[in-house]
């Protein structure tokens, strides 16, 4: 078990490693790139659960009382146990682990040149201690009494009293798969920052580092310095729950708001953890897309630092109406308005880094360009509700739900995709099909538009969040909004059956595909002058490499080529 | 098993890896007893009922278990120290002494709850206790947590084998002292 | 390679005198309340709370050695802690506001024990 002393130094890594079994080699993997896998594909498919119980909701929203095709009546109970396991799912069991933990594992070690993770048997741990997390929720569905169904921000009394939620069971399991879930990414996140921090290759300074392994460290210190006072919380919660402690309960002293702020004092940071990768992803793509090194990196390296300080003072933003003091929401509004000026600002670089650029319309492309343009539409949309007197009209309603489907889904889907169609080619050493590729971006991006704007007009017509059927709503019965209804409806449909045009291209491609050699893409970034797949090891152990220069060396003027990969010698 | 990864080696940052991440895990547990404390903090000030129990914790074995504490992080910069100069023998005897140091809070604490529960203070008798079981609770936990991990740091020193882990339990191990050091004031002392 | 074991070069400082600070401001912090004036009371225990996580921190982590930027993020979370409670702390700590109010934390919340061992399991 101990291993020899450091005298041994010939021990790491310069004889290779004896070949271990399939077992061991992917289902308890400690390479970086497999658990990348493990996580890639455990989100993947709970983001097909995600999406079901999307696609059930919805039909029961356009249809209201009748059986949803492969699902059933939705019931009220039903309905709120959907609506709750999909916010829940798609947040920590989908965008997290696919943006954070399966992009982050895969590129870290592999864009700052070294041979893996420093900590393999944590990252291992990780996963593995995530997988239970997914497990304990898949089992909450189906324990007595039924999943949890009190929405994913878990408020109390409703959460904590089994006589209000009536799953005694379930709130419980859901409570700690949640916490499971906080425990494998703050593991997760120490060896990604420990990693970027201490083992870059040697040569590559501060300013040499990719953006978007900045954004994924910036993004796990975001939630190491966030999740804190919500484990506090959870804690606290299932006290409540399952002790009978009254930390919550108003009616023996305790404070429901105080789980509020709790958990927003996460839930806001929250977003910027997950925007962060996405955003990275895309600053990788449109520098090798257009052939132009990045805008202004020093800017987007201090706007995402000032961003992640700024994301700690927002969170009261989503209590603008819970009766918190007034003088707080003045404050709250100033600070939230203020965030949007440095994202904004970081769109406007990549603007710049597109402007007289030599575009090409690749898949991975035309996902970056799709992110810019939706994610501003979500942004702005923001500054409405940032205003604490809109909110009061606008809190609750589908307003809110379409803000952040516009911000939500293009980090965790049109980031996903951006992300896997470009280093598709570097992970599994196979093409995806371009023609394929784009019939999947365009449907999607249509279908995607055609769902939420809809529910931004139903949004600000009145409808209320987390209702089950609008019948009981006079005012919002009239045929005009349902008619909106049923068009999203019908473009989620659209939406999800297009999902299998990529479905058939990942996986024809992984068998099939043209072969994909080191640098398909011609970038300069250190993850493109290994094989495809990369080895055990990632480089020859001998081989690790040097870095003479920043990551966006395009197009320039003293090379014949339009690339200059770091770590090529002057 | 696997080796260990170049990765680990490096120190682009200037400090050794180990020491780095054990720092981050120091940072992330901050936050979490900073988010309980504070809640304990904001409701102790509101409720001026808290400060009525806060009167039937015993100040004396509170005391006591800090005086535990604070020589088990004595125990543990020695053996730092000892780790530093290579003597790995006598690292893993002031760790030990340090685990020690850690299962006799453990127990003290174990009677000082069962006296406060068969007195009928049990953690649903009001919000004070509550907070006082969850928030000693939790940092009971560490405290095991961080014993049994010394127990394999120790085992592995006294061969003279991976002498810079002394260091990285006994920063988490201060870390845990501090913690205590807040908590002890908070829950026993301001009455 | 690597410095592992002689990872913080620095000279020690005589840690059996810091323990003996230590053990002495404990003793003036469990003195303290016996005085019986609230504020002294306050500084002995918190006061002294902060001088001895001080201590601690600084002779026996060394992170006054450390790398620069280590005692910046603890300083930047601790800050952040502050910032939770600033942000919670008008509404949690207030019993009435403008047209609401908590009735439980009007009238005397926390019930006595006594009351509670009545209805206590065996």
């Amino acid at each position: 078990m101990a291993h020899p002393a450091e005298s041994h130094a010939a021990h790491h890594g310069a004889h290779p490693h004896e070949e271990p079994g399939w077992v061991s080699k992917y289902l308890f993997p400690t390479d970086h790139k497999v658990i990348a896998m493990q996580y890639m594909f455990t989100g993947m498919a709970l983001a097909l659960v995600g999406g079901f119980f999307a696609y059930a909701f919805r039909m029961q929203m356009a249809f209201p009382g009748m059986e949803v095709p492969f699902y059933g009546l939705v019931t009220p109970n039903r309905y709120n146990v959907l609506i709750t396991n999909h916010g829940a799912i798609m947040i920590f069991w989908v965008a997290m682990p696919v943006l954070i933990a399966a992009f982050g594992n895969f590129l870290i070690p592999l864009m700052i040149g070294c041979d893996d993770m420093v900590f393999p048997r944590i990252n291992r741990l990780s996963y593995q201690i995530f997988f239970l997390s997914a497990v304990v929720l898949v089992c909450s569905f189906f324990v007595e009494g039924g999943a949890f169904g009190g929405a994913w921000t878990i408020y109390p009394p409703l959460s904590a009293k089994s006589q209000y939620n009536l799953t005694p069971l379930g709130s419980s399991l859901f409570l700690v798969a949640v916490a499971l879930e906080f425990v494998a990414f703050l593991l997760g996140g120490i060896n990604f920052i420990t990693t970027s921090m201490n083992s870059r290759a040697p040569g590559m300074k501060f300013y040499d580092v990719p953006i978007v392994v900045w954004m994924i460290v910036v993004a796990s210190i975001l939630f190491m310095a966030s999740v804190g006072p919500l484990i506090a919380g959870a804690i606290m919660l299932f006290m409540d729950q399952q002790v009978g402690t009254a930390f919550f309960d108003p009616d023996r002293g305790g404070d429901p708001v105080l789980w509020q702020h709790l958990f927003w004092f996460f839930g806001h940071p929250e977003v910027y953890v997950v925007l962060l990768p996405a955003l990275g992803i895309v600053a990788e793509i449109i520098t090798v897309f257009s052939r132009k090194k990045l805008f202004a990196y020093k800017t987007v390296l201090y706007t995402v630092f000032g961003t992640g300080v700024l994301s700690f003072t927002v969170w009261a933003h989503h209590q603008f109406v819970a009766g918190i003091d007034p003088r707080m929401a003045n404050i709250f509004t100033v600070t939230t308005l203020l965030i949007s000026v440095p994202i904004a600002e970081m769109l406007f670089v990549y603007i710049a880094t597109l402007y007289g650029g030599s575009i090409t319309l690749t898949t991975p492309m035309l996902w970056a360009l799709a992110f810019i343009g939706e994610f501003l539409l979500g942004g702005v949309t923001g500054i409405f509700l940032g205003a604490s007197g809109a909110d009061i009209y606008l809190h609750d309603t589908y307003f809110v739900l379409a803000h952040f489907h516009y911000t939500f889904v293009p980090i965790a889907i049109i980031g996903t995709f951006a992300g896997v169609t470009y280093w598709f080619p570097k992970m599994f050493g196979k093409m995806m099909n371009e023609t394929l590729g784009k019939l999947h971006f365009w449907i999607t991006i249509a279908a995607f538009n055609a769902i939420f704007i809809p529910l931004f007009i139903t949004g600000a017509a009145g409808d209320h969040r987390r209702i089950y059927s609008y019948r009981l709503f006079p005012e919002l019965a009239r045929p005009e909004l349902q008619s909106l209804r049923v068009l999203a409806t019908v473009a989620l449909v659209v939406m999800l059956l297009a999902q299998v045009l990529f479905l058939w291209n990942f996986f024809y491609s992984l068998w099939q595909g043209k072969q994909a050699g080191k640098n398909p893409w011609r970038a300069n970034t250190l993850e493109w002058t290994t094989e495809s797949p990369p080895p055990h090891g990632n480089w020859p152990a001998d081989a690790l490499p040097t870095v003479y220069r920043g990551p966006y060396e395009y197009s320039h003027p003293d090379r014949k080529e339009d690339y200059w990969p770091q770590n090529a010698p002057a | 098993m696997s080796a260990r990864p170049i990765a680990t080696t490096r120190s682009a940052a200037g400090l050794p890896t180990g020491r780095l991440a054990v720092w981050w895990v120091v940072v992330s547990e901050i936050v979490i007893f900073g988010g309980l404390l504070g809640s304990y903090i904001m409701y102790r000030l509101a409720h001026d009922a808290f400060a009525e129990q806060a009167a039937h914790t015993n100040m004396w074995i509170g005391a006591f278990n800090t005086l535990v504490l604070l020589t088990s992080s004595l125990s543990a910069v020695l053996a730092h120290k000892a780790a530093v100069s290579g003597d790995g023998p006598r690292a893993a005897k002031l760790l030990w002494a340090t685990i020690g140091g850690a299962f006799t809070f453990l127990i003290v604490k174990s009677f000082e709850w069962t006296n406060e529960i068969q007195h009928g203070f049990t953690i649903t008798s009001s919000t004070f206790w509550s907070f006082y079981y969850c928030a000693a609770g939790l940092h009971a936990l560490h405290v095991l947590a961080g014993a049994i991990i010394m127990m394999f740091v120790a085992s592995e020193a006294a061969k003279n084998l991976e002498l810079h882990r002394v260091e990285l339990i006994g920063i988490y191990w201060h870390f845990v002292d501090v913690v205590w050091i807040f908590l002890f004031p908070l829950l026993y002392i301001a009455k | 390679m690597d410095d592992s074991v002689h990872a913080t070069e620095h000279t020690h400082v005589n840690y059996v005198r810091i323990w003996a600070i230590l053990v002495v401001l404990l003793g003036v912090s469990v003195a303290g309340p016996m005085i019986g004036i609230k504020l002294v009371t306050l500084i002995t225990a918190f006061g002294i709370a902060l001088v001895k996580a001080y201590l601690v921190a600084k002779n026996f982590m060394h992170i006054n050695v450390e790398k620069r930027f280590v005692p910046y993020i603890v300083l930047t979370v601790l800050v952040f802690m502050l910032l939770f409670f600033a942000g919670a702390a008008p509404d949690v700590m207030k019993k009435q506001g403008t047209q609401w109010e908590k009735p439980s934390w009007i009238s005397a919340p926390a019930h006595s024990p006594a009351a509670a061992h009545e209805g206590a399991h065996p």
